[in-house]
């Protein structure tokens, strides 16, 4: 009777053409699909459209920075600022190259924020947009340099600044030149403040550590996307503290507004309407030439 | 593992603190309390003091405490919000009776606590760092011993920045770098070594005007010897007239 018993649960298949089924695997590119971070649907990439939207939820997907200047400006007026200034590694730390290579290959930015001047629906201003995907829109030598002359080239123009803020904060590989970073783009953001011009940051996700404690809390009027997580110490490192679970909510952009810290949250689909709005309250009197 | 070694001494709680230096610098001194929001933040103590019994100076210090019972009162030195609210109270009245601002930082970090989220640390040194940048009187800050993060340059947009010998300044603590890293906590003495925390490598790196040198000096004797070197800096600040000040200041933190 052991002849029965033997019998196996599940019938082996010898995959006959291993060559054949690698090389055509081989051909479908990585990024075809993924799941949506909000409601865990796959969803595919050809789906997603203009304004990277998750097609099933809504949910505001990981916008890169030069397709978001598109999608937001008015066509053909966006010129791009200081876009030759490259990432560079000052404190010559190990492995840092590599990482900025990375971010460069990935994005087709020579750093994490894209800068310059452009229209929306006719109205002048100067934008800075972040790309997380480039070593999570750190804050270095560089983004600190980029946003410095954003501020202070707005000001000489006396144009509004729009500035789309994404970032794990300050760059650990440049150390406490990142620290300085915060001094340096405080001082331009409060020049800006002082010519009476308006700063808008909008906070997308996540907007963190050093770049939270400056300039994304020095608007004049602060928006944020949907559910960015918006806060100064990591989640974890705050659970670390007090040793339990924080809820799913903490340091939600819709949190933070309860709480007090951000005048808005606007989705994409509102985006324009509301930026146009902004910028039409504060449009400075311009003398007639 | 040099570096380390500096570490540890600049966390050394009997190192010469806040308060102590008031007290070498001031013939007399009020502390005022409160950030007139939500509390009184006792990490962050701060007042209106006289130097030589004839000039007004504002302080504001980070203090952290020398047994258990006080470091609890004191948060460890680790500020939340409230505390930077303080200090931006006492910088703006400081503005307004025109008066040099002395700012002494002694802190792991800000507060890392949900409390503290809730109520806008980041908005809080954010403005910290606003009001410092527009400060139209002299300002110095010294750090007297741990300079971590966004709580210690939210004290130190100043004229200029000295540190004692054995303090550190720096993005986040040896241990923070080291698990962020190589995710082993561990290995902090290492990233001390490469952080350049000390203040002989950032002196080098022009990060901070001047190193005191502690030599084997008391508590006692390091306040005392720092108390004309401060009323000096601060008077040879006030030859300057505010706009080169603040443009020189401007320069300062423009260049790195």
């Amino acid at each position: 009777m052991g002849f029965f018993r033997k019998k196996k649960k599940y019938v082996p298949i010898t995959p006959l053409r291993t060559e054949e089924m690698k090389q055509r695997h081989a051909q479908i590119p990585d990024d075809l699909a993924s799941a949506c971070p909000g409601c865990h649907e796959i969803i595919f990439k050809s789906m997603i459209g203009q304004d990277y939207l998750c097609p099933k939820c809504d949910y505001h997907l990981q916008f890169p920075a030069r397709e978001r200047v598109d999608w937001l400006m008015d066509e053909g007026t966006f010129r791009e600022w200081d876009q030759e200034i490259t990432a560079a590694n000052p404190l010559e730390f190990p492995g840092y190259d590599e990482k900025i290579n990375k971010g460069q290959r990935l994005t087709g930015m020579n750093e994490a924020v894209l800068t310059g001047q452009g229209e929306l629906e006719g109205l002048p201003f100067a934008i800075g947009v972040m790309d997380s995907r480039f070593i999570m829109a750190s804050m270095g030598t560089v983004v600190g340099e980029k946003l410095t002359r954003l501020f202070e080239r707005a000001t000489e123009l006396d144009l509004p600044v729009v500035l789309y803020i994404a970032s794990g904060g300050a760059r650990m590989q440049e150390g406490i030149l990142s620290l300085m970073q915060m001094a340096k783009v405080t001082q331009a953001v409060s020049r800006h403040s002082q010519a009476g011009l308006l700063y808008c940051p909008v906070l997308t996700h996540p907007t963190t550590g050093g770049v939270t404690a400056s300039f994304a809390m020095q608007g004049d009027i602060t928006l944020a996307e949907p559910a960015a997580i918006v806060g100064f110490a990591g989640k974890r490192v705050i659970e670390q503290t007090i040793k339990s679970e924080l809820p799913a909510d903490f340091q939600k952009a819709e949190t933070v507004l309860e709480n007090g810290f951000i005048d808005r949250i606007v989705s994409r689909k509102k985006q324009h309407q509301g930026l146009h709005f902004l910028l039409q309250v504060h449009q400075k009197e311009r003398t007639v030439e | 593992m040099k570096a380390y070694e500096t570490v540890q001494k600049a966390r050394d709680i009997h190192r010469l603190s806040t308060i102590e230096m008031i007290n070498a610098l001031c013939t007399g001194f009020v502390e005022l309390h409160g950030d007139r929001a939500m509390k009184d933040e006792k990490s962050i103590v701060g007042g209106v003091g006289l130097i030589n019994k004839t000039d007004p100076i504002t302080i504001i210090g980070i203090q952290k405490g020398r047994n258990t019972e006080e470091n609890i009162r004191r948060n460890f030195g680790s500020s939340g919000p409230a505390g930077y609210r303080k200090a931006i109270r006492l910088m703006k009245q400081a503005e307004k009776f025109n008066r040099p601002v002395l700012t002494l930082i002694n802190t792991a970090g800000a507060n890392a606590t949900p409390e503290s989220e809730e109520y806008g640390i980041g908005e809080a040194i954010a403005t910290a760092l606003t009001t410092m940048s527009e400060l139209t009187v002299p300002t110095l800050a010294i750090i007297l011993g741990e300079g971590g993060s966004g709580g210690a340059i939210a004290l130190a947009l100043s004229d200029e920045v000295w540190m004692l010998e054995n303090s550190i300044y720096s993005i986040l603590s040896p241990e923070g770098f080291a698990s962020i890293l190589w995710k082993d906590s561990r290995l902090a003495s290492d990233a001390a070594e490469m952080m350049k925390l000390t203040a002989s490598e950032l002196l080098e790196l022009d990060v901070i005007d001047r190193v005191i040198p502690e030599a084997e000096m008391s508590n006692e004797e390091l306040a005392a010897y720092l108390v004309p070197e401060i009323v000096t800096a601060l008077a040879n600040l006030k030859t300057v007239d505010a706009n080169t000040r603040l443009a020189k200041r401007y320069d300062r933190f423009r260049k790195y």
